[in-house]
């Protein structure tokens, strides 16, 4: 079998082999990793078998850097340098951070967004992010002994573009290879569907330390199909310790006067939140400057003080309901995740909403990793055909600015990926020969209030009354979500485009700065890896293409045959050298020349798929 | 199946206005089992690059066969008579006059009940259009006949979307 012959001994692995790729939740308060092992999806412990990382990084004086317990353990000696919850700082600038002056740290407005001043220079979130990232990599290396193909990174659904860029930025700093972000959520439902081989709709209720989500998704056959996703992006668990601690002051007649004083009271709120998940009262203790703040506090006292926080969860619980015009009844199940979905009032108001309890049966703090991973293990093309597919969703709406600073939406939120939408626009002035177009995402009316992802400009249109000009703008958002902007004049034929990629995230000259900047991978190993890469690559493709011949070879002419047999004997000679480049330029013109064979392929494909389908209907 | 086809063949439906919805969705459940990209992540980017055009034209024709205002259009559109959504001279006087009052009353609304009321009373309207534009496609095959009837259609759904925003703040 022509197969065969692929595999030298002593060569590039086994084709056959699995690609081994991760999924990662990168948390506020703390990371994790998963994959899969022997056929079961698990969390990867430390050295010490510690599942969960706490996401703190610590830059010392001396030019070390601690990251996970050891920067959690120095958190009180050196506040300032002791970067935690960098998630919330993540492709944002200073003005979008109201509460920056309650920080320990020093944040300065630097390169695409707010830097942390540290003794080793002002770090970016995304180079502390890359820290924790680094570490889960090797984690997961050392767990399987062996390189990490790519992973799949979690993201709250409501985290905007430059956000999730962001976030892409960082993984890239630590050598990992993105295969998808996705949406906690919806890593959560995909733990929970495959684990319970569930059908149905299933609402997601997702309250971390920052953000609360909630996600719709219908289960079927294997097809996991976000419906919708809303959420509120400035409420989380730590409000509910925010709201605590004002209680605990007002009843004491005590006040927080410094930042310290805050700090600590926040701690001890926190602590007594967590103690009343199983205790029914406790002690709220905190070392103030004004005195020592003690005050006893119940149940009762705790869910009456964080009411209003639980009944606005529910109301964007409603909303997402309203919005995808499903009936309450119709959700079959409720998950929780997030370590906050613990406070026993949150359970309570989930289950009288819906009239039954919640699902728990997996740990909220792991569920969102696990899920991840059985995303990341598919789209490594290690999964069996339908196994299983995602069907996601953009979270937030994306349009073009319009006359007056208002917003012309072209893609509605939630509309399932990948989508193609075009639009026709015109000049408002005579002999108008150039448009800017401004691409913007948001829900609401006005530009301003949304986030502005790209700019760009139509030039050389022919001059012609106002409003004669048609320009055809459409946008594209791949599989992926990332987003194309292409504008066409109709007439003349004249075109621009631009592939979206975030202002507030880092260019791509700053991320080659920072790799050279020695984050731990000395350019010999980037190449030795770089050329590792393109082997595997280039065997997964020729096999994949040998047997597409095998098994399709009858759609192609005998000429079109030999072409694409010339690319793959060319293919097999650039693999055997050591030229990375050589290598890649021979898949990509392998790729090319089975393009049309592989349009004529998905044809069959579909057509015997509908119609083995029309007949068992039948 | 060829990616150029019409809505209602690629989904192996009958061109008909009133269809099964749950098979709709899960005839685009199979599709995309299909085509999705994700489904060729150890293939080529030749495939990749096929698969998203399947994978769009297969969103793009469920999302307009989902929606029943974007179905009769399309299905009007089919039979050779297509629809200007800017062209509102053919809108009867009547028509326009009760769509003043409409605003007005949605503009003078200051309670939830009043918004929910002329809410009833639209939803009604919107049944009827419906109905209507069920018999002329379905029944009498004359797509003509109900293009006026989408025009108002159109309006009623976007003065329907007014109502629901309004509700909204009147909530909060």
């Amino acid at each position: 079998m022509a197969l065969l012959q692929l595999s030298e001994p002593g060569q590039s692995p086994d084709p056959h082999s699995r690609r081994l790729a991760v999924g990662i939740d990168l948390g506020t308060t703390h990371s994790l990793v998963a994959a899969l092992r022997h056929g079961h999806v698990e969390s990867l412990g430390d050295d010490e078998g510690r599942v969960l990382l706490p996401s703190i990084v610590r830059y010392r004086e001396d030019g070390r850097v601690d990251i996970g317990p050891a920067a959690q353990a120095a958190q009180a000696d050196d506040p300032e340098h002791t970067i935690a919850s960098v998630k919330r700082l993540m492709g944002r600038k200073l003005a979008d951070l109201p509460d920056a002056g309650k920080l320990p740290y020093r944040l300065v407005d630097g390169a695409g967004m707010v830097h942390i001043e540290t003794p080793q220079g002002a770090k970016s979130p995304v180079e502390v992010s890359a820290q924790i990232l680094a570490t889960l990599r090797q984690r997961a290396e050392d767990s399987f002994d062996s390189d990490l193909f790519g992973a799949v990174i979690t993201v709250p659904a409501y985290f905007d573009d430059a956000q999730r860029q962001a976030t892409k930025d960082a993984a890239e700093l630590a050598g990992l290879k993105v295969l998808r972000l996705i949406n906690e959520p919806t890593a959560a439902a995909l733990a929970y569907g495959l684990d319970n081989g569930s059908e149905g709709l299933y609402l997601i209720y997702d309250l971390g330390g920052g953000t609360f989500d909630v996600s719709l998704l219908r289960l079927s056959r294997g097809v996991f199909e976000v419906v919708a996703t809303g959420g509120d992006s400035a409420l989380g668990g730590d409000d509910f310790d925010r709201a605590l601690s004002s209680w605990a002051l007002a009843r004491s007649g005590l006040a927080a006067e410094t930042p310290r004083d805050k700090q600590a009271v926040l701690s001890a709120a926190r602590t007594a939140k967590e103690a009343l998940t199983d205790a029914g009262a406790t002690e709220l203790r905190a070392a103030l400057s004004a005195g020592a703040l003690q005050v006893s506090v119940d149940r009762e006292s705790f869910d009456a003080a964080t009411r209003p926080l639980v009944e606005r969860t529910i109301g964007v619980m409603r909303k997402v309901l309203r919005d995808a015009r499903i009936d309450k009844d119709d959700v079959q199940g409720v998950v929780l995740v997030g370590g906050a979905t613990r406070m026993p009032s949150v359970r309570a108001a989930v289950r009288a909403h819906f009239g039954r309890p919640p699902l728990i049966n997996l740990d909220p703090d792991q569920v969102v990793a696990l899920g991840a991973a059985i995303q990341a293990n598919a789209l490594a093309g290690n999964s069996r055909d339908g196994e299983l597919l995602l069907l996601d969703v953009i979270p937030l709406s994306l349009g073009l600015e319009t006359m007056g600073g208002l917003v012309e939406r072209i893609i509605e939120r939630n509309t399932t990926i990948p989508v193609a939408k075009a639009q026709e626009f015109t000049t408002f002035k005579d002999g108008q020969t150039a448009m800017a177009i401004h691409v913007v995402q948001g829900e609401r009316e006005l530009v301003s209030d949304c986030r502005s992802l790209a700019r760009f400009e139509l030039r050389g249109i022919p001059p012609m009354t106002a409003g004669a000009a048609r320009i055809r703008v459409t946008f594209q958002v791949d599989a992926d979500g990332l987003l194309s902007v292409a504008a066409r004049e109709v007439t003349s034929g004249v075109e621009a485009a631009v592939v979206v990629k975030p202002s507030y995230g880092l260019s791509d000259g700053d991320v080659a700065r920072m790799l050279q900047e020695g984050f731990h991978t000395a350019e010999d190993d980037l190449r030795a890896r770089a050329l590792r890469e393109a082997q595997v690559d280039a065997e997964r493709l020729a096999l994949a293409t040998r047997s597409a011949l095998a098994g399709d070879g009858d759609l192609l002419s005998p000429d079109e045959r030999a072409g694409i047999e010339q690319h793959l004997a060319a293919l097999d000679a650039a693999r055997q050298g050591n030229d990375a480049g050589a290598v890649r330029n021979a898949l990509d013109a392998l790729a090319d020349s089975t393009e049309a064979f592989a349009a004529a392929r998905m044809n069959r494909s579909i057509r015997s798929a509908l119609t083995g389908r029309r007949v068992e209907e039948v | 199946m060829k990616i150029d086809d019409d809505d209602f063949t690629l989904f192996a439906l009958p061109r008909r206005f009133e269809i099964d919805t749950g098979a709709l969705a899960q005839r685009w459940r199979d599709l995309q089992a299909e085509v999705h990209p994700d489904r060729f992540a150890a293939e080529g980017a030749a495939a990749q690059r096929v698969a998203m055009q399947w994978a769009v034209r297969v969103n793009e024709a469920y999302r307009r066969l989902k929606d029943p205002l974007m179905r009769a259009t399309y299905l009007c559109e089919l039979a050779g008579h297509p629809l200007d959504p800017h062209d509102n001279h053919a809108m009867p006087p009547k028509f326009l006059a009760r769509q003043m009052a409409w605003h007005e009353a949605l503009n003078d609304a200051e309670s939830t009940d009043a918004v929910h009321a002329l809410d009833v009373e639209v939803a009604g309207l919107l049944q009827q259009l419906r109905a209507d534009v069920q018999v002329d496609i379905d029944q009498r095959r004359d797509a003509a006949a109900a293009v006026p009837k989408l025009r108002q259609w159109m309006f009623l759904a976007r003065l329907r979307e007014e109502i629901d925003r309004r509700l909204e703040a009147l909530e909060n």
